[in-house]
């Protein structure tokens, strides 16, 4: 198979997954719904926080939106996981298996689709966020978000799909969305680094997701600069690459 | 026969990841992440006395693993419902609100063990109970019924409605609810409308009763206003869910 006929598969994946949000739409729902309540939630309960001294800016819902943000876009990525265990669980999975076309291409076309789908609970968080007054991020600011988003997608979906390879059921749902939770949330998510409790920045500074969110913060909060952004990207790849391997390596051990 | 259909309902929680998890990771996680993100907050000179913020939170932590506790019991209510097993119940010659009793006495069992694990999560991190024995004791109580009250107001939509997917769509709403009250902030300290709203929200009241034996001791008035928002929630859920039965059997 050449490279026409790769991209004609993941195109082909890519569709399937837009079938299935056309089809479906309210499985798109629990992607938007549960971030929002949590932005506007916290934003409420926790917006005094930016009194204490040392709290990097004047707005909380300006502060948090990013974290939402990665949160509507780990969620969605991890619905990518879930209708895999559904597909491998109705064994659909196994007919594509069967079909020529190498496994690191229905991993990619399986993927990009998370990539593209986080744009939905993005905009809506945006439209929320800014309706309620939170700060404008600058178009620059905004591309950096909206690129990481795409990346957390990704990554949220590496990460569900290779536990669906190995769990092979939707009952790994929890699981699924859990280890995304923790990683976007053991970070400066709630609070900047220096107000975080010890043991907690002591696990922010180690965890990856920490330069994502900080990547995606700096126009809500600040200045964009380079400097700010590598970091995230780069912590973006490091981890979409090692959920990739696990991936591939689930689907290996399908096959054989 | 409230008794085995109970303790089917806990071995079913357990047996199933998607009903546990809920209970105890996501609270669990959460308690972790806003102990540790928010901690600071003891510092803002309007927040009230407390030995720390773990202290504080504990009680929002219980709260909200209970509704969570009540929501899975539901969903597991309809998916017998939709599986057909309620049916066979209800044909069977006992009394068809022991059929909700049962349920909702799994999800009592439940409530206990939400509050015992978060007690010693509590004692493990440092968060004392200044009431003691007896405080704890409360709190396994006010945690228990709680889950008691809310699980038979969620367990009436199930009777309603007879489907999982819709029960399981109230899960957002549950923690609308518990945003809006002072699980996990003091009601001063919170913004407008929320401040407001929490002030007078049932949820509150239930919140403070459990949260002032751990971090000052028994406080007469605020432990008689949790535990009146627990009869009346308990009141109207049993009576929704006592007509959902008989309107259930009424359509066969």
């Amino acid at each position: 198979m050449g490279a026409s006929a790769d991209l004609a598969t993941i195109r082909a994946l890519i569709q399937r997954a837009r079938n299935e949000l056309l089809r479906v739409p309210g499985a798109a729902i629990p992607g938007v719904m549960a971030p929002s309540i949590f932005f506007l939630g916290l934003t409420s309960v926790f917006g005094n926080l930016t009194l204490l001294p040392g709290f990097t800016s004047e707005s909380y819902q300006s502060f948090l939106v990013p974290v939402t943000l990665m949160q509507g876009a780990a969620f969605t990525g991890a619905a990518t996981g879930v209708n895999l265990a559904r597909d491998i669980e109705q064994g659909w999975f196994d007919r594509l298996l069967a079909s020529p076309a190498p496994r690191p291409v229905i991993l990619a076309g399986l993927v990009a689709s998370a990539g593209l789908r986080a744009l939905i609970p993005a905009t809506f968080l945006l439209i929320l966020a800014f309706a309620i007054g939170t700060h404008w991020p600058g178009f620059d600011g905004l591309a950096v978000a909206l690129v990481i988003v795409m990346g957390m997608g990704i990554v949220a979906a590496t990460w569900g799909t290779s536990l669906a390879l190995k769990f092979k059921t939707q009952s790994a749902a929890p699981l699924m969305q859990a280890g995304m939770f923790v990683l976007v949330l053991f970070t400066t998510a709630y609070a900047p680094m220096d107000l975080l409790q010890d043991w907690l920045q002591a696990i922010a500074t180690i965890n990856p997701v920490t330069q994502v969110v900080e990547a995606a913060r700096q126009g809500f909060v600040g200045e964009v600069t380079w400097a700010e952004t590598w970091p995230g990207l780069l912590a973006l790849l490091g981890l979409g690459v090692l959920f990739t391997a696990l991936a591939l390596r689930g689907m290996r051990r399908m096959t054989y | 026969m409230v008794a085995a259909l109970g303790a089917r309902s806990v071995k079913q929680t357990a047996r199933r990841p998607q009903l546990a998890a809920p209970l105890f990771i996501f609270p669990t996680l959460l308690l972790a992440i806003q102990t540790g993100g928010a901690g600071r907050a003891v510092d803002l000179p309007q927040f009230p006395p407390v030995q720390s913020f773990l202290a504080f939170m504990l009680a929002g932590a219980m709260v909200q693993a209970v509704l969570l506790a009540g929501n899975s019991g539901a969903i597991a209510l309809a998916l017998d419902i939709e599986m057909g097993f309620t049916d066979r119940l209800f044909a069977a010659p006992i009394s068809r609100f022991a059929v909700v009793l049962g349920r909702l006495a799994g999800t009592a069992m439940l409530g206990v063990i939400v509050a015992v694990w978060f007690i010693a999560i509590g004692l493990i991190f440092g968060a004392n109970i200044e009431e003691g024995v007896l405080g704890a004791i409360w709190i396994v109580f006010m945690t228990s019924a709680t889950a008691v009250a809310f699980g038979s107001l969620v367990a009436a939509i199930a009777l309603r409605t007879g489907s999982a997917s819709i029960v399981q769509g109230l899960f957002p709403i549950l923690f609308v609810v518990l945003f809006l009250s002072s699980a996990f902030f003091p009601v001063n300290l919170m913004l407008e409308p929320s401040s407001s709203l929490a002030e007078y929200n049932p949820l509150s009241f239930i919140v403070e009763a459990m949260r002032q034996p751990i971090i000052s001791g028994f406080d007469g008035p605020d432990e008689l206003k949790g535990l009146l928002s627990v009869i009346g929630i308990a009141a109207v859920g049993l009576t929704l869910s006592g007509v959902a039965v008989r309107g259930r059997a009424r359509r066969g």
